[in-house]
Formats: C-alpha cells, structure tokens, sequence
C-alpha cells in the first residue's frame, strides 16, 4: 500500500450525532493535503482519528499501512502533531520544550539537544532558545509548535488549523515555513477554514460539509468543476440585496445572494461589470476577481466559509 | 514503563522552574504546625498520650497528613492543568505514550514530591528533638505508600471533574476532615464510635499508625501488615480508576 493515509468508510460516532460520515481519504507520500470546510465540519474529528488518540467509529483507517486501533504508539511514533491550541510548557524555556518532548518519543538527550537547536534555527526563534515560551507572540508559540512536531522526524505532520487566531503578518511566516517544509518532501495534512490558507499550501484537498467530503481535488481542479474563471461582487444601497437580483439575471452563468452582497458568475469580470452598468444599475461597491476555494464552497454547500 | 520514566523526567525538569515555590510548604509550614500544635497546644496537655510528650506523639500524625497534604495536593490542580489548562497531557497523548504512561510518571513524579515534604518534616522535627529512634527512617517508604493510596484516587477524582471547584470541595470535604478525624491530633479511641469507622474506612489513620510505630519505636505487630495491605488497596484501585478516567478524557 502506497498510502500514508488510507480511509475508506472512515466514521466516528459521538453519543447521538455523526461527526464524520463515511469518508474515503488517500494521502501519498510528499503531498500537502488538506481537509477545508466550516467549523463543526468533521475536520478535527478526522484529524484526531488519524493521529491516533480517537478510535474510529466504523471503516477502514490505515495510517503508515498500520492499524491506528492496534498500533497506536507506534504509528504516534512516526507522527508529527501540531494542535488547533498550543499545549506548550509556558515555565520551560523554548529550548526545553523541545527537548523534553523529544524524550517522549525516546530520542537520546545529546540527539535531541541538536535538533532543538536546528529546528529553533528553522523557525527563527534561534534567538529566544534560553526565554520563557509566556511571553512569546501567538506566532511565535505556534511556530514552536511546528518545531515541537518535526522533533521526531516524522514521516506525515499533522496541521490543526495552523494559522487560525494569528494576525496577517505572523499567518505568512507560519506558512512560509510549511511551504519550505513541503519542498523538503514532508508530508503534510492539514485541516483550515482559510481558502487562502488552502490555495497556498495544499497540492490536493477535500472539501467538508456535515461530516461528508462533497469535493475532491487540486484548488484549481476544483475552481474549474465548480466555478466560473472570474466573480463580480456587487453591493447595493439597501437592506435587501436580493430585491437587485431579477435586474441582474442574463448576466454571467449564475448568481448568488448573501446578506451583504451579490456574486455573479461569469467568465469575464470587466465584461460583466459593463453589462451592470449599461443596464443602468448603480452599486455602491464593484469588484471583478478571480474565482476562489471559498465560492467553490459556497455552490457546493450554499454557506459561505467563515461565518 | 520506559515510556512513564520519560514523563517523570518531564516532571523533574519542570520542578526544576518551580520549586522554590514548594519550598515554603515544606520547611515552614511543618515549622510552624510544630511550634503551634506541638509546643503551644502541647502546653495544655498536662500528662502523656500512651506514655510519650504530646509533641512525640503528635508529630507522626502530622508526617502522614503531610504526605496526604502534597499528595493530594499534586493530584488536583496539576492534574487539572494537564487536562484543561496547560492541556499537557494531550500534548504526551499525541506522542507515542498511553495513558498509564502519562499517569504512571505524573504519579511517580508525585510521590517524589511526597518524599521531599516528609524528609524535610522529617529534619525540623529532628532538629526540635521530637523524634529519637532510628526506626523513624522507615516513615519514608509508608509516606509513599500513603502517598499512592491517597494520589492514585485523588488523580481519578480529578480527571473525572470539570471544574477546579470540585477540587476545594475534595480538600474541604473529605482531606480536612480526614485530618481531624484519622488520629494525628488526638487518639482514635477518643472519637465517638459512630464516627470511628472514618478513621477506619479512609487511608490516613492506617498511615499514621504506622508512622507512629515507626517514630515512636514501638513493636509494629499484626496490626501493621493489615494497615499495608489497606493501603496498597487503596493504591491499586485508584490507580486503575485513574487510568480508566484518563483514558476517556485523553482518547475519545
């Protein structure tokens, strides 16, 4: 089996709801796959299933071609964890925190002093080795999760929602360094509410919606299935952005309404944004854009990603 | 086993940042339960209890409640931490440790603890000449296993808890209590009958038993091997609710 992940009918059961419905999931090796969709879609229930420290329900789980409910230790062995909340020791220093975890996994303290010291290097906190992790920024814990997680040399990282909670600034420095990550060939498998988050990382990834997998594919693979090349937002001057709708119909190849603006689907924004115009309408805000992850979402499940 | 050395070294080093905040509870606070129990209450009590000085008599019941003191004390609110604040444990749950790793070198790590408090009890009572015979060293090894008898459950009761209030609950409700009524103050046989059977029923009283035999130098007899086997009892059974208790917390 060639899989580092390998699911098929993959349930987990919590008493009286279904947090994940029957997925079938495939991870090779050296792929950035990521798991997109809402809160309560049934990620992190997936993500625990296969860091195994959550027994599946019902299916077939193969993690590194073992058994997660018979293996666990072992395959935990092989795993890097980085966690949706820091659990990292807040009166250890940066570098202890590395090295106390390394021992958990049995690594020879003189081993596990080097390799703190080349994964603090890695995730810039090089300088901060001998401080408290307390007063450290949320990007600099969470960086240090990341290091926490690559202590063992794991063959498949997994990413809890990596950037969520960081500002704009310290989310591009944890992702440049997934990105150096992927190049260096780590596997890695990741869950995320960002759409941004999933273009910019993931080679291949599973929408979720309810516990189910409604879509499968490259982000661009899965824009083309399920989008349109370009989007018109528009925003009018009213409660009801829907009472514009009929106004617009003919334009583009579908419309979409939210509570604060109009979608329209077309293959070319400038064009469209013409066509808005010639018809006499005045919206108070107009942007043509590429199509995204997050209006691929929205046609699939009808919600928008970040509530 | 391996594996739970490996958390208990987890525990030392970060004991390494804390400890000075622990060392007030070991030195002073026996230091001062002495010069206020021993010496001031020991005033009043004119005559001996069973044929020593009231401050002979009393300071192996006060080792044994030491060593539930810390005991219990290391299974509550650090064991809270590792499942709801710092959420350690979940963090050792993700690496290739089980939950009678994470527990077993939590606890080991506790009863460590347990043997500082009671050598340094220990030491201030020497040092007030409140212990002559030699025997007393063996207060260390049924320290820990006090110390097992009452952490063991009181890490269980933690784990099954949400809430740090149940934990004050615990220290009103039962630990204090127990300190009252388990013979480190006054003998047993002074209690009323029907509430004898707490002395008998919860650990500390066969604890403090035998420390008592153990300081004073008295002849240990029958009666000590029973009180070993309680609270061994005690030991095994909260160890396996707690490992029960933090699996379902860890793995769900």
């Amino acid at each position: 089996m060639n899989s580092l992940i390998h699911a098929r009918g993959l349930v987990k059961r919590f008493d009286g709801f279904t947090a994940v419905d029957g997925i079938d999931v495939d991870v090779r090796p050296g792929e950035a796959f990521g798991f997109l969709g809402p809160n309560g879609a049934g990620k992190s229930s997936t993500m625990r299933m296969i860091g195994c420290v959550s027994p599946p329900s019902d299916g077939v789980l193969r993690i590194l071609g073992m058994d997660p409910r018979r293996d666990g230790p072992a395959i935990r062995a092989r795993l890097g964890v980085c966690p949706q909340l820091d659990n990292l020791d807040p009166e250890l220093t940066v570098r202890e925190n590395l090295t106390t975890y390394a021992r958990f996994f049995g690594i020879p303290r003189k081993v596990a002093r080097a390799r703190a010291t080349e994964l603090l290097d890695f995730v810039q906190l090089g300088e901060r080795a001998g401080s408290r992790v307390d007063p450290l920024s949320g990007g600099m814990k969470r960086r240090l999760t990341i290091a926490r997680a690559l202590i063992n040399e794991p063959d498949l990282v997994l990413l809890d929602e990596p950037t969520t909670g960081l500002d704009p600034q310290a989310r591009h420095l944890v992702w440049e360094r997934l990105f150096r990550l992927k190049q260096q060939g780590v596997t890695l498998v990741l869950t995320t509410h960002y759409m941004d988050e999933a273009e910019q990382l993931c080679d291949r990834l599973v929408v979720m919606d309810g516990g189910r997998i409604v879509a499968e594919g490259s982000p661009r693979e899965l824009i083309a299935a399920h989008s349109t090349r370009e989007v018109v937002e528009l925003r009018f001057p009213t409660e009801d952005q829907g009472a514009y709708a009929d106004e617009l119909k003919g334009i583009g190849e579908r419309i979409e309404v939210l509570p604060d603006r109009i979608l329209l689907y077309v293959a070319d924004g400038d064009d469209a944004l013409a066509e808005v115009h010639r018809r006499s309408l005045t919206p108070v805000g107009s942007l043509a854009r590429r199509s995204s992850l997050e209006d691929v979402f929205l046609r699939l499940t009808g919600r928008t990603l970040v509530d | 086993m391996t594996a739970a050395t490996y958390v208990f070294e987890y525990h030392l080093v970060n004991y390494r940042r804390t400890w000075r905040a622990t060392v007030l509870s070991s030195v002073v606070l026996p230091l001062l339960t002495m010069l206020g129990f021993g010496l001031g209450v020991g005033a009043f009590v004119t005559g001996d209890v069973q044929g020593f000085s009231y401050l002979e008599w009393m300071v192996p019941g006060l080792i044994a409640t030491t060593a539930v003191q810390t005991a219990v004390g290391e299974a509550t609110w650090p064991v809270m931490s590792g499942f709801a604040w710092v959420k350690s444990y979940f963090a050792q749950a993700a690496a290739p440790l089980r939950a009678g790793d994470i527990l077993g070198g939590h606890l080991a790590f506790m009863l460590f603890r347990v043997l500082l408090s009671v050598a340094s009890f220990l030491l201030v009572a020497l040092l007030f000449g409140a212990i002559r015979s030699p025997g007393a060293v063996a207060v260390l090894p049924i320290a820990a296993l006090l110390g097992f008898a009452t952490a063991a459950p009181a890490a269980a009761y933690t784990a099954s808890v949400t809430s740090d209030m149940f934990l004050a609950v615990l220290f009103r409700f039962v630990v204090l209590p127990m300190s009252l009524f388990s013979g480190v103050f006054f003998p047993i046989e002074s209690l009323p009958g029907a509430l004898r059977w707490i002395a008998h029923v919860l650990p500390l009283w066969h604890g403090v038993d035998l420390c008592r035999t153990a300081v004073l130098g008295l002849d240990p007899g029958p009666g000590a091997v029973w009180h070993v086997l309680y609270l061994l009892l005690w030991g095994v059974a909260g160890w396996f609710l707690a490992v029960w208790r933090y699996r379902r917390r860890l793995v769900f």
